[in-house]
């Protein structure tokens, strides 16, 4: 059984104008050793679906899932003390914006400890001793002077790591990271997902990395999983992704990459905008979006098999081709024959 | 759950929006009722009220309410210690109060918006200066500088009206003030000033309705505020004079026999908390409807 | 720390000038002859009028009179009572004691009960237990507070007796005052019963003059909440598995303070407005009651430096809730 287990995952809030489904459907599973990554744009509900995970949604959020496993533990029928011996001890998260992630009232060192205390009941000079050893192992340099310091003294980076020394005080078993480069320097960017690279392979843990960066996602993770608004859309291991996208918009995505661009030619982008609430289109919902859209797909649509790596396309594409397409794959193939 | 409830035709417009959250908010609805009672009975006080709020009926001196052991059913509040009617007087106070609260409101958020526009468009010394001025206004209790103006200007309603605009307008100046500079350095201001619009055009029509929200917000809370204030004036015998019926000098008439007649001073304290409370109730449902921070869940 | 008091302090200077120019020019403003206020005297002969004059300097330009005020001013010159004589700074101490310690238990009282209230109707929001504290808070804000003091005064003494209408202690009892404060005193005396007094006398000047107060304590204590709750740091003090106890008691509440407390300063204010009303109801002998009194007995001199006094006494503790502000927030300590 993997360590992490979700299936089905949905979640709605109750707006003004009726639900809003944040997440729908989603499935996903992450192993002990493992960096799984969701990519997505923003308003994708890939953040949504792993707060929803760690219980940290709003209590207006619905959220449903056919089974939702982490560690052997039902996160469903867990009760929510049951719940917060298991968050921030084995499950721990690390999230987008680190400078306000940090309370601004309370030391660094406070901080730390509040977490070491709570789950391995240290006393005063063992929480001082781990909290150095932390500050250390994320990099920090004299880590002694930075325990008495307040978030508003450090810089971003440093912010950071030490949200990820907080994540990592009790050695957890699944670590989350939530964009964790996005607000930060580009420099600064790949020194913390270096050390969170590192991190996870020193430490045996799974690896959930959110982000909306395909740059982030080839240089770390192992397998990797696409979502658009609210769905899951492909699922695949990353080189194959990258060399071979099955649904239209993870190849859209790749294709507006500057790295891939070529020189001379305007960078391709995806037209329209992720559909919000009040413009949600039937059948699937990159239709208005896709070049390959047709009648069927704006009513309805189909997820493939694991051949097509789960793509939630009605014309899953092979080496760029849309299988199966009425129109353009008979072309596509007269132009080739 | 069902995929249909997801859906829904379009954004909604912004005035629709905005009845849309003042209406969600219940309290604010009965708010707006109530207020809108009070004016009624205000405006219609002659038609509306069973006795002239000056006839003294030497039968009928604390008369208690037609509820109470010995009330009589053409006095339904009673009457006061020299047989006046009460409901009488009460429904005529509205006129003042009312009065009073949007004079307050008029005099200072004109002037104060005035001034708080200046010092927030040219900021330098003459900023310095206009907020060291209502620094100094408001390092005095509100309420006693607006007794010590009184006094200066000598007690009754018109005095009392200008001593409490002017104990509230820092609040005012304070507030466009805040608004303006924020809104001042912002992008569709620099746009509208490199086109070319002049200093008059840039303050008044291209900043000043980018502020007014919570100045709305601001004026409803002083419009309460000064109802309150001038009848705490009209209480401590500063305010209008008697035999006005005036809710606070009502009260004030009324303290000696707090032992004997309840009623005397019940109804007309009752009055001024329903008529604060239906403003302040509106403007709550006012600020949740403009504060676009507080709008989402 | 020291520095950014001092620079608190610097700051207060001109607006204590500004303070003590409006103080100056009452006097001068008012109707009537300044000879004839200043001396209280109705009917007077031409000579005496010129002697008073003379004495008083009023026939001196403005500017040397301002500056003649200023200097007395700062050797503790507030003026003389035209009435009773006495100096009005000795008046003020005498009766500010009184005044503060009624100050005192309302806000303690409206910070006790406004601070849970607001985080409990914030932790709680949109429930039956929100809306009834925030409908009550309201009512509380909207309450002009003398007709509740009377109301009070006509239900607790007058219907069910239990608590006096007027004064600070019952006359049976009578020692030195040695602090100016009531209860302390009267602990200090040793006589049985009369702390017990002093309470009852204080309960209800407490409850009115607290009203105000604790439902702005209230409504900000929640909205502050409420904003906090939606930060970050909010979650991830979730997301480390602590008990919501201790995130909103302790990593929410924290930051929630920080507005609060310049509520709570600006509150100070209003309590010495609402202190005027309170104390005129009760007869609480304090400044609020002796301002009134002075302002219709129309002892000017007494209205004057009481004024001043006022001022400076909310200015002191502006002063001081912006140094607790810094306290409490680390981001503006030095």
């Amino acid at each position: 059984m993997p360590l992490l287990e979700i299936q089905n995952l949905t979640v709605e809030f109750p707006t003004i104008s009726g639900l809003f489904r944040a997440v729908d459907g989603v499935s996903l599973t992450c192993d002990t050793g493992e960096i799984l990554s969701i990519v997505g744009e923003s308003g994708s509900g890939k953040s949504v679906s792993m707060l929803a995970l760690m219980g940290l949604l709003p209590g207006n959020a619905r959220i449903t899932a056919d089974r939702m496993q982490f560690d052997g533990k039902d996160l469903l029928t867990l009760s929510a003390r049951q719940r917060r011996s298991v968050i921030g001890k084995d499950m721990a998260m690390i999230f987008q914006e680190p400078m306000s992630s940090l309370n601004p009232c309370f030391t660094v060192g406070y901080q730390l400890g509040e977490t070491l205390r709570l789950h391995m009941g240290l006393g005063r000079a063992a929480r001082r001793a781990r909290s150095i050893e932390l500050l250390q192992l994320v990099g920090i340099p004299a880590p002694e002077d930075r325990l008495g310091n307040y978030p508003h003294q450090m810089s971003g980076g440093m912010s950071q790591r030490v949200m990820i020394a907080m994540a990592l005080a009790c050695n957890p078993k699944l670590l989350i990271a939530d964009e964790p480069t996005t607000a930060l320097d580009v420099t600064i960017q790949a020194q913390i997902l270096e050390l969170l690279v590192r991190l996870q392979r020193e430490n045996g843990m799974a690896l959930v990395l959110i982000t909306h960066d395909m740059g982030v996602v080839a240089e770390t993770a192992e397998r990797v999983q696409v979502q658009y608004a609210g769905q899951k859309v492909e699922e695949q291991p990353v080189t194959g992704l990258f060399t071979d996208p099955h649904h239209p918009y993870t190849a859209a995505l790749l294709a507006s990459l500057p790295e891939r661009a070529v020189v001379g030619q305007r960078l391709p982008s995806i037209p329209g905008v992720v559909p919000g609430q009040h413009d949600r289109p039937d059948g699937c919902l990159f239709s208005p979006r896709c070049a390959f859209a047709t009648d069927l797909c704006r009513r309805e649509v189909h997820a493939q098999g694991p051949d097509f790596g789960q793509a939630l396309c009605n014309y899953p594409l092979r080496l760029g081709i849309p299988t199966g397409h009425p129109t353009m794959s008979v072309a596509l193939a007269g132009e080739d024959a | 759950m069902a995929a249909t409830e997801t859906k829904t035709a379009a954004p909604p417009s912004g005035l629709a929006e905005f009845w849309f959250y003042f209406s969600r908010n219940r309290g604010a609805v009965l708010g707006l009722g109530i207020f809108l009672v009070i004016l009624c009975l205000a405006i219609a006080a002659p038609l509306v009220a069973p006795h002239s709020p000056s006839e003294q009926n030497r039968a009928a001196l604390l008369l208690p309410p037609v509820f109470a052991k010995g009330g009589q059913l053409t006095y339904l509040m009673g009457t006061d210690p020299v047989g006046r009617d009460i409901l009488s007087r009460l429904i005529y106070g509205a006129r003042f109060s009312l009065f009073i609260g949007l004079v307050v409101v008029s005099l200072s958020v004109i002037s104060g918006v005035l001034v708080g526009l200046v010092a927030g468009y040219f900021r330098g010394r003459v900023d310095t200066v206009i907020m060291r001025l209502m620094d100094i206004v408001l390092a005095f209790p509100s309420l006693l500088l607006a007794l010590v103006l009184v006094a200066v200007l000598g007690p009754g309603l018109v005095n009392a009206m200008i001593a409490i605009s002017l104990v509230n307008l820092p609040h005012f100046v304070r507030l466009t003030r805040a608004s303006v500079m924020t809104e001042r350095t912002k992008d569709y201001v620099i746009g509208s000033q490199v086109a070319g619009a002049g200093t008059l055009r840039l303050m008044f029509m291209t900043i000043l309705p980018n502020c007014l929200a919570p100045l709305i917000v601001q004026a409803t809370l002083a419009f309460s505020a000064a109802i309150l204030d001038a009848a705490a004036l009209g209480f401590l015998g500063m305010g209008a004079q008697p035999p006005t019926p005036e809710w606070g000098t009502m009260l004030a008439e009324a303290r000696e026999f707090i032992q004997r007649a309840w009623w005397v001073v019940t109804f007309p304290g009752l009055a001024i908390l329903i008529t604060v409370l239906a403003i302040n109730l509106m403007g709550d449902g006012l600020r949740d409807a403009l504060d676009p921070k507080l709008k989402r869940s | 720390m020291l520095r950014f008091i001092f620079g608190r302090l610097l700051v207060l200077i001109p607006t204590f000038i500004g303070v003590s120019i409006i103080a100056f020019a009452f006097i001068r403003l008012l109707p009537g002859d300044p000879v004839m206020l200043m001396s209280g005297e109705r009917v007077m002969a031409p000579e005496r009028h010129a002697q008073i004059m003379a004495e008083l300097g009023l026939d001196r330009p403005m500017y040397i009179q301002y500056f003649d005020y200023l200097v007395g001013l700062l050797q503790g010159d507030f003026g003389k009572s035209i009435i009773s004589k006495r100096s009005v700074l000795t008046d003020f101490l005498t009766l500010f004691p009184a005044t503060v310690e009624l100050s005192f238990c309302a806000i303690v009282l409206a910070v006790a009960l406004g601070i849970p209230a607001g985080m409990l109707a914030a932790v709680k929001r949109g429930t039956w237990l929100d809306q009834t504290i925030m409908g009550t808070a309201l009512v509380g804000y909207s309450m002009p507070i003398f007709w509740w003091g009377l109301l009070l005064i006509i239900f607790f003494s007058g219907y069910l007796g239990w608590t006096p209408v007027s004064g600070r202690i019952s006359l049976m009892y009578f020692f030195k005052p040695v602090t100016g404060f009531m209860l302390i005193d009267s602990l200090i005396s040793g006589q049985a019963g009369a702390f017990k007094s002093a309470v009852t006398y204080l309960i209800l000047p407490t409850i009115v003059l607290a009203t105000i107060p604790l439902a702005v304590i209230a409504r900000q204590t929640r909205s502050a909440m409420l904003e906090v709750l939606g930060e970050d740091y909010v979650r991830t003090a979730r997301s480390k598995g602590l008990s919501p106890f201790r995130v909103v008691g302790l990593h929410a509440l924290r930051n929630a303070m920080i507005p609060v407390i310049t509520t709570i300063g600006l509150q100070i204010g209003v309590l010495l407005a609402g202190a005027i009303l309170t104390e005129s109801i009760f007869s609480w002998p304090g400044i609020g009651k002796w301002m009134v009194d002075s302002v219709f007995k129309r002892d000017y001199a007494v209205v004057q430096g009481g004024l001043l006094l006022i001022a400076a006494v909310i200015m002191i503790v502006n002063l001081v809730v912006d140094v607790l502000y810094g306290l409490v927030n680390p981001r503006i300590r030095r």
